[in-house]
């Protein structure tokens, strides 16, 4: 008996310990969910005591834009004067697209985004492109029926013109967006609005001061709405660092850095072959050259020419026209930095040895002593590095891109407190804002922002959605013609950012630093 | 006890630590993608390198099947690191874990000439942290210690006396 219950005994016992041993997860698990809880909390407060304190709690996320075009009976006829490769781009942007293009992209599965794109109720119905295989794809693209949000049932035709005049001459024609080789921005510009049209123009808008001043001047003088081609700043975290610059996170401002790295024979425009390595179609019997060169001393027609006219100074300003402009703009929008008092630029043609003028590596510095401000811009075309674009600040820096971050300066002057008591790390980016996770102010950095920041600039999440920057900048033009709002790449943006440029391009060719006088308002 | 082996009190509690340290890893693993606002894998296929590029590109251009790999992702993590840390089908959530980690491995392993926009853990050479880590969940297959130590004991248990009953 007394045998019995002691074994009974030790039965239990051993059961007790057996089936504590079984359950030897769950204090972990507890102790899991605790620590868990204390790092979340932790992490919290760390990013609202930060943003509080730095008072940027109350900058949301954009909305979604919200405009008045699309209005039915409002519909707005559009023409394209040069029809290329980028004028493709501008037509998907206005709700139009090539049969073949929309093929391929049905293809890849990225159709049904352009269709979600907002219709802006317009009608392509002239086309005038001196090349006739670039006209045809134009009729092509305005002729196809297939539109984003439905097809709005206005399909009015389109017509080919075999000069710029007649397509501007033709009252049945609202607005004209320019997307031909730079020499033809500045005078089509200013006979577009003298024969009363509303101009879309590609940057840059002139090569030369003349031609500058009498397209500032005709524009200003009319009532015409006017659009210089810059889509970057329609991108959403330029709000948020336009209002982040505005509460001095960064402190005083002195020095800004632009750049662009490139390093492929396309970007360094050379781009007369087709992927097989043989010329591209095109020749004298299918191609106006003389309409072309324009008001440019002749030179007899090549492909090289005709798709790379970019490397010579006859046509455009290099590295200048095509792509610092970008920068000059974003930085413009952003700081409204205006015309630089001097200007100096130096550089060569170091890697592609062909028969290029523009160089190839390019430095520029802009001088705002009013504004105790520099500006500079350095770009290569033989290194795909990217080096951003960066705002350096005494307290911070921010680099934006895609996305945005502001990095605490580690001798900062404002944030010492925070940096001694580490809450603020100068190694990492005190302020995220990736519009692609909602747009929302994350204090707390991953890796993926770092990686987004440097990524390009061709579209724009806003509410999780992908929308299209030239799309944006399309339509606050169009919304601009309807009910007389402002353009952001209005002609007096546009007039700064030309003198800027061609002040740049006057000190590379003639070797020599260039200044801006302010009073007579002509380069010296 | 079938599929169980004896160990000594050292090799019990090693395995038993390696079993709680890897499932709490994992469970944090996905418990973080839980907590973290839009979190996708999408920023990790993409830097996808490897075999398994084509893959994880496929993966990123269908929408539908980012959401359910996503989806599955985090809960997979959950479900793996608390099943090893209770001890509650180990066996299973081990070798689940040991195969998805592996897939971790092939889309980012640190071979010679591959190059990664995302900064990677230390300095690696062919093998790195993520493969020992799927060989020690390996270790937990061969050796299973839920049975002693955790909740998988009950399973077993009962199992056992089911047999005995149709003996």
């Amino acid at each position: 008996m007394e045998k019995e219950h002691k074994d009974m005994n030790e039965n239990n016992s051993f059961k007790r310990r057996t089936i504590l041993k079984a359950l030897v997860g769950i204090p972990v698990l507890g102790y899991f969910a605790v620590e868990t809880l204390r790092k979340w909390n932790f992490d919290k407060e760390k990013k609202s005591r930060v943003i509080k304190e730095l008072g940027l709690d109350d900058i949301k996320a954009p909305k979604l834009l919200t405009g008045t075009s699309g209005k039915k009976g409002d519909l707005l006829r559009v023409g394209f004067i040069g029809f290329g490769n980028r004028a493709h781009q501008l037509s998907n942007s206005l709700g139009f697209m090539h049969p073949d293009k929309m093929k391929s992209k049905e293809e890849d599965g990225t159709l049904a985004e352009w269709l979600e794109q907002e219709d802006l109720n317009i009608a392509i119905t002239g086309i005038c492109d001196v090349y006739d295989l670039h006209a045809e794809m134009g009729l092509a693209t305005a002729h196809n029926e297939v539109r984003p949000g439905g097809n709005s049932g206005q399909n009015l035709p389109a017509k080919r013109y075999l000069s710029y005049q007649d397509l501007l001459n033709d009252k049945d024609i609202d607005a004209v967006i320019i997307a031909t080789p730079d020499h033809h921005h500045a005078r089509l510009t200013s006979e577009a609005v003298k024969a009363g049209k509303h101009v879309y123009c590609e940057k840059s808008i002139a090569r030369t001061e003349e031609e500058l001043y009498e397209v500032y001047d005709t524009v200003r003088n009319s009532d015409r709405v006017f659009q210089l081609g810059h889509q970057i700043t329609q991108n959403v975290v330029f709000q948020q660092a336009r209002e982040i610059i505005k509460r001095d996170i960064l402190g005083k401002i002195t020095l800004i850095e632009t750049t662009t790295n490139r390093n492929t024979a396309s970007g360094a425009w050379i781009r007369h072959l087709d992927n097989d390595g043989n010329p591209k179609p095109g020749d004298e019997t299918s191609i106006d050259w003389l309409q072309w060169l324009g008001s440019r001393p002749y030179k007899p027609f090549t492909t090289d020419r005709f798709y790379n006219w970019t490397k010579w100074f006859d046509y455009d300003m290099g590295m200048i026209g095509q792509l610092f402009t970008h920068e000059f703009d974003a930085v413009n929008q952003l700081l409204r930095i205006g015309i630089p008092t001097s200007a100096v630029s130096s550089g060569g043609i170091y890697y592609w040895k062909d028969n290029r003028e523009i160089p190839d590596l390019l430095h520029c510095t802009f001088e705002y002593p009013d504004k105790e401000m520099t500006l500079t811009y350095s770009a290569s075309l033989s290194s795909s590095r990217q080096r951003g674009r960066i705002i350096n600040g005494h307290d911070a820096s921010m680099e934006l891109g895609g996305s945005l971050s502001v990095t605490a300066d580690g001798d900062s002057t404002r944030y010492k407190e925070y940096l001694d008591k580490g809450l603020i790390d100068p190694s990492v980016p005190m302020i995220s804002i990736n519009p692609m996770s909602g747009g929302d102010i994350d204090a707390i950095t991953s890796a993926t922002e770092k990686y987004y920041a440097s990524r390009g600039l061709t579209t724009t999440y806003i509410n999780g959605r992908s929308v299209d920057v030239t799309h944006l900048h399309i339509k606050e033009w169009i919304d601009a013609i309807r009910n007389g709002s402002q353009t952001s790449a209005n002609i007096e943006r546009a007039f700064e950012e030309g003198v800027a440029c061609v002040m740049a391009n006057k000190s590379y060719l003639e070797n020599r630093r260039v200044e801006w006088d302010p009073v007579n308002r002509r380069i010296v | 006890m079938k599929g169980t082996k004896t160990f000594t009190t050292f090799q019990l509690t090693t395995l038993v630590l390696l079993r709680l340290m890897i499932g709490w890893q994992i469970l944090y693993e996905g418990i973080s993608k839980l907590l973290i606002p839009n979190w996708s894998s999408a920023v990790f296929l993409r830097g996808s390198q490897w075999v398994l590029s084509g893959f994880s590109n496929w993966i990123i251009s269908h929408d539908g099947v980012l959401q359910v790999v996503d989806f599955m992702n985090t809960w997979g993590l959950i479900a793996i690191g608390a099943g090893l840390i209770l001890g509650l089908f180990a066996r299973l959530a081990a070798i689940a874990g040991a195969a998805l980690i592996f897939v971790y491995f092939l889309n980012s392993p640190p071979l010679l000439g591959l190059e990664y926009s995302l900064p990677a853990e230390g300095n690696c050479l062919i093998f790195n942290k993520t493969l020992i880590e799927a060989v020690g969940l390996l270790i937990l297959v061969a050796l299973p210690t839920s049975s002693i130590l955790g909740l998988d004991m009950f399973i077993s248990r009962f199992k056992k006396s089911k047999t005995k009953k149709e003996e």
